[in-house]
């Protein structure tokens, strides 16, 4: 088999980017998700509304912000608001449509570990923590996550519950009153996994083209479950393509830039 | 509101022991401040962050704390803060406890203690494990209308916050401009505030809603040209990047840490010598 002519984190970006409509409101984590909105505003989704969690809402960088308060990210805003705000008068008021997360860990039910690997009072790995996602978790009307599949991120049992997606499963997170409406897809870099209606566990849903169901299989922590019938999932267009390489082309450069500082007086 | 040169306000300012917030999310941190805390050597101190940063990276691991509150703790878009890890897994160079928040409930501990409240209300849903780490800040009460179940946040009442800002009038009041986090909260909050500025103007030209903090407010100011680097301040320089990125490798061993703060920080009279010495200000 020939090489596709893309790599395994660009289809996963494409996908993940296809993911969203155009004119929703996403509260955008950095890394990976960032980049998917941004990709998704600059092709099919131009009035996609990005809201980071420094505060700046509908938000459209010429390049990727490194962080997520970036001045980028500030210049090109409609809005600027101070940050209790926009925890509490966006997200939490339920005016999110889409939260887009990434994780350390997943389990079966999309809950989510950014907190620690290990005990908690002695962690093998402490990492950076809950930030906004468990808020964003919480109250998003749909979450998307993007995660690289291994059989140390997609795990049995999660070291650590930061975030909550479908706790137990069979009704229990909406039997606890969230009101977001849990993970509607894992976008990974073999496919797509998305709830079962009934179970709410993770089901491998869809493949990118050439990935079997083993391979997916190999790189999930729990006996992974299969939908009923399994999609496959078109290539990234070369239009995607170009697009997406221009975008980090573009984001190497300028966080390459020297900085200089003129110091006055 | 006097203006002190940073090393007399710091001086004068914080102590040993003390509560200490460097706010500012992302944009505006105050690394010059930080940086003359640990020039100063303060000990004990209870750092609080929503984001540690580099700035408390760099307190963390030359032993300045002994308690971290914050909410969310990496290098943005780069990975771990090393020392922040060493302290937590290692206890190096000293154990470190953490009052671990999310970033809506340090807000929220903010805003109740500039509000002059005992805690914050938020609507409670599942419990996730921050709720059940031990000594968690986090209760459950319920809300006297409606019942529904609300989750208290404590508030924090810091005894010194510390901003980084654009500029001061003649009168001492102070203008932020851009991303502003949580900063006017955690000012507000304070018994006592300090704040660097990059410039000093006759005026200030703010919008009518801009962020003014007034002079009555504020304890002490000292003007710090570059005083955020390498964090950023809107209008004036830019983040930098490549320094973010170049620290995951500086801080990821004890010995190129401890080696690199001696020269940049211990080794440097103040924030002006260590911008020269970096070849960020000419």
């Amino acid at each position: 088999m020939s090489a596709p002519g893309y790599t395994p984190d660009e289809i996963m970006t494409v996908t993940a980017a296809r993911h969203l409509r155009d004119g929703a409101v996403c509260f955008v984590g950095i890394g990976l998700p960032s980049a998917a909105c941004n990709l998704a505003r600059m092709t099919h989704a131009p009035h996609l509304v990005l809201i980071y969690e420094s505060g700046t809402v509908g938000t459209r960088p010429k390049v990727l912000p490194l962080s997520i308060g970036d001045g980028e990210l500030a210049e090109t805003a409609t809005a600027i608001v101070p940050l209790p705000e926009i925890f509490a008068h966006y997200l939490q008021r339920g005016r999110v449509d889409v939260g887009f997360l990434g994780a350390a860990q997943i389990d079966r039910y999309g809950n989510l570990n950014s907190t620690v690997i290990g005990d908690y009072a002695h962690p093998k790995v402490r990492l950076p923590g809950a930030g906004g996602a468990s808020e964003i978790a919480t109250y998003a009307r749909e979450v998307l996550i993007i995660m690289k599949q291994t059989p140390r991120s997609f795990v049995s049992r999660l070291d650590f519950l930061t975030s909550a997606g479908y706790l137990e499963g069979n009704g229990a997170r909406a039997a606890g009153g969230s009101p977001g409406g849990g993970p509607r897809a894992v976008i990974t870099d073999f496919g797509v996994l998305r709830p079962s209606a009934q179970t709410e566990e993770l089901e491998l849903a869809a493949l990118y083209p050439g990935i079997s169901v083993e391979a997916a299989r190999a790189a999930t922590g729990w006996p992974l479950k299969a939908a009923g019938q399994i999609e496959t999932l078109p290539p990234p267009t070369a239009a995607d393509l170009a697009v997406l390489r221009d975008l980090e082309a573009r984001t190497r450069t300028a966080h390459a830039q020297p900085v200089r500082i003129n110091l006055r007086n | 509101m006097p203006l002190l040169p940073l090393n007399e306000a710091i001086a004068t300012h914080v102590h040993d022991g003390d509560s200490v917030a460097l706010e500012g999310f992302t944009h505006l941190i105050p690394f010059a401040a930080g940086h003359e805390i640990i020039r100063q050597q303060r000990r004990s101190l209870h750092l609080i962050r929503m984001t540690p940063d580099l700035i408390y990276d760099q307190l963390i691991g030359m032993g300045s704390a002994a308690r971290l509150s914050f909410s969310w703790g990496g290098n943005p878009g780069v990975g771990s803060l090393h020392r922040l890890r060493d302290a937590v897994e290692r206890q190096w160079p000293r154990p470190l406890a953490l009052t671990e928040f999310s970033h809506a409930e340090l807000a929220l501990a903010y805003q109740a203690g500039a509000s002059g409240m005992s805690c914050g209300l938020m609507p409670h849903h599942a419990d996730t494990d921050l709720a059940r780490v031990p000594g968690a800040p986090l209760r459950t009460v319920s809300c006297p209308f409606t019942n529904k179940l609300l989750t208290a946040v404590p508030a924090i009442n810091p005894d010194v916050t510390i901003l980084h800002a654009q500029q001061i009038d003649a009168e001492g009041n102070v203008l932020i401009r851009g991303i502003v986090g949580a900063a006017r909260e955690a000012a507000l909050a304070a018994r006592r505030v300090l704040i660097t500025v990059e410039e000093r103007v006759e005026q200030l030209r703010a919008d009518m809603n801009a962020l003014v903090v007034p002079a009555w407010l504020i304890t002490a100011a000292s003007i710090v040209p570059g005083g955020a680097y390498p964090s950023y301040a809107q209008g004036y320089y830019p983040r930098d990047n490549r320094f973010y990125l170049a620290w995951d490798e500086i801080a990821r061993d004890r010995a190129a840490f401890t080696a690199w703060m001696e020269r940049h920080v211990l080794g440097v009279r103040d924030h002006a010598a260590l911008l020269r010495a970096l070849g960020v200000a000419a």
